[in-house]
């Protein structure tokens, strides 16, 4: 399912983040989007996730199948957003949790079981979020937006609390996992960027516009030795360090 | 061991405290009577008080029950309609004007002399805090939450029952530790406006036929009701929230270690 995101503008207060800005993603397709802290990435994920209240909101998004995006987007927050009194095992079956009548099935248990395993957690399914270190919390909060089978993902920076090695092993499991879907990722790490995406995008300025999709060959997870990648890598960071100035 | 310890030592200190001023006022005994006496008086006169402990202790829980689902109700019902939190916040907050013990001779004047009196004073004077508390609670729900749930497809009722009460729990929780330590007032106070039983009539009519030492002994069981209570209620509080930690919460929930 292809999401364009048409003459978008977007004010917090009097503050404007962005105006008439275009965005397309396309159906199946990893679109990342880099940018400095305080641009507005994470108000943009609002915008598209229908959850900007506060925001004073124009602009259309439209789906390639005509219908509207409300009720199909898995949204993974900046913050884990983990709730307190749950297990862990109950924060990745929340969305089952919250739009059932009845208690999870045992299909929806495993797979939570399965997905907390896949991040490492599958020993403290029972743990309370509170006795889990910050890179754990960000592991069960990508688990609980693996659970949710939506067309559109979109995730805010999410591997931004761990180590390198685990974030290359969880970098390549949302590849896998998500390998089909329409995915928007925001990321500090260009990195992660070029492994994971099919088209990578700067979100620049004040108000902030995007640039041209720089679009890395080769299918995804790309290994970090690829000699494109690291040329690429150069690219992005000189691309970046220009909206300094 | 020494959580156990340190009680009896505050209250045997306490006790010496007491029978020390006796000894340095030399009060006589029917103005300040020693521990000693009053301890006797308490165990001479123990069928007795604790006739009228019993009565106060249920006009108590009776309004701690009462006013803490009344609080809850409210609480509830401003949250959920935003109509009636616009209309019925300001009348709230007036009727705080009104201190709950003025209203004690006309609660005598339309409930009569016996225990609906007293339970009435003992919701009323808790009401307010419950309320405020649980309000605050439910109003405070990190907005991060919420937009998850959103999200995640849940609608009011889920978000209300699944997030946002979970979530007011610790305030409630606190509110429940205030509701704890005042309802005993409302219903002591009750009984000293008009009553026939229960340990604030004894009080009352003790002092009247200059028994102070059974006076003081009602007070005392008053005193470790009043404890009992707080400290069940606390512990009711603590298995309410158990995913909140000890270090970061055991000065807020006024728990000795
Ligand atoms: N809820 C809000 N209310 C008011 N202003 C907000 C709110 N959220 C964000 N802003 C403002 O909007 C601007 C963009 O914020 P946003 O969170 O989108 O940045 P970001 O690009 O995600 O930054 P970072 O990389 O640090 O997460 C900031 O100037 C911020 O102050
Ligand atoms: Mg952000």
């Amino acid at each position: 399912m292809e999401i364009r995101i048409e003459q978008a503008s977007l004010h917090w207060q009097q503050h404007c983040v962005f105006t008439d800005l275009n965005l397309t993603l396309p159906a199946g397709q990893w679109t990342s989007i880099l940018g400095q802290s305080g641009v507005g990435k994470s108000s943009l994920l609002q915008l598209l996730c229908g959850i900007a209240d506060d925001a004073d909101i124009r602009g259309r998004i439209q789906c390639s199948d005509g219908l509207p995006l409300e009720g199909r987007v898995a949204w993974m927050a900046q913050q884990d957003l983990l709730l307190p009194w749950l297990s862990l095992r109950d924060n990745v079956l929340l969305a089952a949790r919250l739009t059932q009548s009845r208690s999870a099935s045992t299909e929806q248990r495993e797979l939570a079981l399965y997905l907390l395993q896949q991040v490492g957690l599958g020993e403290r399914a029972d743990a309370l979020p509170a006795q889990l270190s910050g890179g754990q919390r960000q592991r069960v909060a990508l688990a609980r937006t693996l659970f949710q089978d939506k067309p559109l993902v979109c995730m805010d920076e999410p591997f931004s609390a761990l180590d390198a090695i685990n974030r290359l092993k969880l970098q390549d499991l949302a590849a896998e996992l998500l390998a089909d879907r329409t995915v928007l990722m925001i990321t500090h790490d260009p990195l992660e960027a070029l492994r994971l995406s099919n088209r990578i995008l700067v979100l620049q300025g004040s108000p902030a516009s995007l640039s041209a999709p720089l679009l890395p060959a080769g299918a995804t997870p790309r290994p970090v030795s690829d000699p494109q990648v690291l040329q690429q890598q150069a690219q992005l960071l000189t691309l970046l360090a220009e909206t300094v100035t | 061991m020494m959580r156990w310890l340190r009680p009896v030592i505050i209250t045997l200190g306490l006790m010496l405290l007491w029978q020390l001023i006796v000894w340095l006022t030399d009060a006589p005994h029917f103005i300040l009577p020693g521990p000693l006496r009053v301890l006797e008086t308490l165990i001479a006169q123990f069928p007795l008080l604790m006739k009228h402990a019993g009565i106060t202790l249920a006009e108590i829980l009776l309004g701690l029950l009462l006013g803490t689902l009344l609080g809850l109700i409210s609480a509830l019902s401003l949250v959920t309609w935003g109509g009636l939190r616009r209309w019925l916040m300001p009348v709230l907050v007036v009727s705080q004007a009104i201190p709950v013990f003025a209203l004690a001779p006309v609660l005598m004047l339309w409930l009569g002399y016996g225990m609906a009196s007293k339970v009435a004073m003992a919701t009323l004077i808790i009401y307010f805090p419950v309320t405020a508390a649980c309000f605050d609670g439910l109003r405070q729900t990190p907005t991060g939450y919420l937009q998850l749930a959103r999200t995640l497809g849940a609608n009011r009722r889920a978000q209300l029952l699944q997030i946002r009460l979970p979530a007011a729990l610790p305030a409630f929780g606190s509110g429940l530790r205030v509701a704890a330590s005042v309802a005993p007032i409302g219903a002591v106070v009750g009984e000293w406006v008009g009553s026939s039983t229960g340990l604030g009539y004894l009080m009352l009519n003790a002092n009247a036929r200059m028994q102070v030492d059974l006076m003081f002994a009602a007070l005392m069981v008053l005193a470790v009701m009043a404890l009992a209570l707080y400290f069940s209620v606390n512990l009711i509080a603590r298995r309410l929230t158990p995913w909140l930690q000890e270090s970061t919460s055991s000065t807020t929930r006024g728990d000795s270690q």
